[in-house]
């Protein structure tokens, strides 16, 4: 009787007191650290940093832990912090064309300026427990060799023109909207799409951008290229005159190349779908570009079909701290609003006996069975 | 490690505060129209007041008296986080009497006790818009809302009509504010809608993980939807309160044991324990006839 009539304060304390003591497990093992979770769960701070959009992989180690391993409860956590923290400017877009990978592949072409590189990958494992099991996977150190440039794939289709533009040759590169700090309106640009994406659960992402590869809303994807690497983050101060750099994050970017587009008066071209998160993150880049290029329907002409080509749909349904938030929600008490039902139906199905009566106490004064249409009639002045 | 995390006074930062109080001038300017807003993630989840917690957030000051109730009730969980969560943050007075609140943060219900001048009430809302189970689409509801097309919910309406023989929605009951904008009071009872009509209190309603803001300022009418042969009814109680013998009031039906058994009490707790004193004091006192209408007990 968890709050029948009084005693939901009380009910509380226990509750987290309890919650506490869940979370701690045996008291005899040791507690994981934050340092353990950021250096060893790496793959899980990073989609907590992604969903939680904010790059700090402690604050992330430390909601991980807090949230007892709850990823939607740790993304909920850091936006909670996130939202308060004052907005001093932005940073320069991120030239990720630049950054020395540390993997980079590309299905499209066997070789390629800079080669590919399989960098850190679970593709390829056999995925057996390791003997040691304790231990996690055996470390062997080979080092990175670094390369020449590493040019990105649609940059070299681009410049021969088989891919459309980055941007429209006609767009004047407005101001990014800010999908936490405007309110959110339709239809979005496609910075705020991809923003939206970039916050969006890992698994709606992936099984929308799944459901592109099954027929609704195929945008006939090839992966142009994935790369993960580190990348400088620059601050614009336009009170200095020049960008200061803020530090190095880990990111993956993938480039998706789809379908052609073309007609009689335009020279055929593929189109571009584009994913980048934090971390070592390729389903989530992956996932994203297959979205973004769905989402660009109108842009192409094509019809929208399919819900990952719709735009309200996917950006409002993306989200997976609004989603968990009001799913759950359903456990609150709604008494009020399920009593004013109950009286409704009990009220209902008052009137429907009275007016059964009715229909039966008609039709024994008239013992010549009356039609169906006079009991009809009967009952219609039952009701009036 | 990133040592000990800082939040501001009131939790949301400043700035946030302003765009939200600016989404809200808004609001009580052009009454029952959803301003959206730039909603910030609270540290509860969505869907449980996050829109309210942000509107409260926004407006409270050091010399308000916060009273939280979900339900009706000032004791239920989630209405004991928010107001401790307000405690901790603002470090606003709280209280559970009506009558001594300056915000009154609610889910669900409108107190049983009339509202007074400069009160504001700060509601949760769920779905703010009062056409989405009839139109899904938010650029769609957009554009019915400024042609004032609202022949699909007086649709919705006769069908009710005429497949139960009457209105068959109970809460969330669709209001027309000044004359102009259809808007959802949010889930209270069809029963509180009658509460709205020219309150003197402002109301605010707050729509976290939707992003809208909306309001009924003070005096405005609202007019809750019906037709001229079928016009609105609230919900009625044939029974009064079980613990205070009050009537006209909403009541709670709480099962008592497994052989139907159920007994009748007020879902306003505030109002239920007050009207319960009164009518101890009065047979003390020696008056004959307890206290049994809301007006009588809290006038």
């Amino acid at each position: 009787m968890y709050v029948a009539v009084k005693g939901g304060e009380k009910a509380i304390a226990n509750a987290h007191a309890l919650l506490a003591k869940e979370g701690r497990g045996d008291p005899g093992t040791p507690r994981i650290t934050v340092d353990a979770v950021a250096g060893q769960l790496s793959v899980l701070v990073a989609r907590v940093m992604n969903e939680g959009s904010l790059f700090d992989p402690e604050l992330a180690a430390r909601a991980v832990l807090q949230a007892q391993g709850d990823v939607l409860e740790a993304v909920t956590l850091v936006r909670s912090y996130r939202t308060t923290l004052p907005r001093f400017g932005y940073t320069l877009p991120l030239d990720t064309a630049t950054l020395p990978p540390q993997r980079r592949i590309s299905a499209t072409f066997k070789d390629l300026p800079g080669g590919q590189q399989l960098g850190v990958t679970f593709d390829y494992t056999h995925r057996l427990f390791a003997e040691a099991a304790t231990d996690g996977p055996v470390v062997t150190a080979t080092a990175a060799e670094p390369s020449g440039p590493m040019p990105r794939v649609n940059d070299l289709l681009g410049d021969a023109s088989l891919i459309e533009p980055e941007r429209s040759p006609d767009s004047t590169d407005p101001e990014p909207a800010d999908l936490t700090r405007d309110p959110t309106m339709f239809p979005m640009s496609r910075a705020e799409r991809l923003q939206a994406l970039a916050r969006g659960d890992e698994g709606f992402l992936l099984s929308l951008g799944y459901s592109t590869q099954r027929g609704f809303g195929r945008t006939h994807p090839f992966a142009g290229e994935v790369r993960v690497g580190e990348v400088e983050v620059e601050f614009d101060a336009p009170e200095l005159g020049f960008a200061v750099p803020l530090g190095r994050v880990e990111v993956t970017e993938c480039q998706m190349i789809n379908q052609f587009t073309g007609s009689a008066d335009r020279p055929a071209q593929f189109t571009r779908g584009y994913g980048l998160a934090f971390g070592r993150s390729e389903r989530k880049a992956m996932s994203m570009s297959l979205l973004d290029r769905a989402l660009r329907a109108d842009e192409f002409g094509e019809r929208r079909e399919a819900p990952a080509q719709d735009e309200e749909f996917v950006v409002s349904h993306s989200d997976n701290v609004q989603a968990t938030g009001f799913v759950e929600h359903l456990k609150l008490p709604h008494y009020v609003d399920f009593q004013a039902e109950l009286g409704l139906v009990r009220r209902l199905r008052h009137e429907y006996e009275e007016r059964a009566a009715a229909a039966t106490a008609a039709a024994g004064a008239a013992p010549v069975a009356p039609t169906t249409a006079a009991a009809a009639a009967e009952t219609e002045e039952v009701r009036a | 490690m990133s040592g000990e995390l800082v939040y501001n006074v009131g939790y949301l930062d400043e700035q946030t505060k302003r765009m939200i109080r600016r989404a809200l001038l808004k609001a009580v300017a052009i009454p029952g129209f959803q301003v959206p807003f730039a909603s910030r993630e609270v540290p509860m989840p969505r869907g449980w007041g996050t829109g309210g917690v942000q509107v409260t957030a926004a407006v409270i000051g050091e010399d308000d008296v916060l009273k939280v109730i979900d339900q009706g009730a000032d004791d239920t969980t989630n209405a004991v986080s928010i107001r401790q969560f307000f405690a901790k943050v603002s470090g606003a007075a709280t209280t559970t009497r009506t009558d001594e609140a300056t915000v009154i943060q609610t889910r669900h219900r409108i107190p049983e006790t009339p509202l007074h001048d400069g009160q504001v009430m700060v509601y949760q809302v769920p779905i703010p818009e009062p056409l989405r189970f009839l139109e899904p689409r938010e650029t769609e509801t957009r554009r019915m809302h400024a042609l004032e097309e609202y022949g699909l919910v007086y649709v919705k309406l006769y069908e009710d009509i005429a497949r139960f023989g009457h209105i068959a929605t109970t809460y969330a009951y669709p209001v027309m504010v000044n004359g102009r904008y259809l808007m959802d009071p949010s889930p209270t009872p069809s029963f509180d809608n009658p509460k709205l009509h020219r309150s003197p209190a402002l109301h605010l309603y707050g729509a976290g993980r939707e992003k809208r803001i909306y309001a009924v300022p003070p005096f405005t009418d609202v007019v809750s939807l019906g037709f001229e042969d079928h016009p609105f009814e609230p919900q009625r109680f044939e029974q009064p309160c079980a613990i205070c013998g009050s009537t006209g009031v909403y009541l709670d039906e709480i099962i008592t044991d497994d052989a139907g058994g159920v007994l009748f009490a007020c879902s306003d707790t505030d109002h239920c324990e007050r009207a319960a004193a009164a009518a101890a004091a009065a047979a003390a006192g020696g008056a004959t006839t307890p206290a049994t209408t809301t007006e009588e007990v809290t006038a």
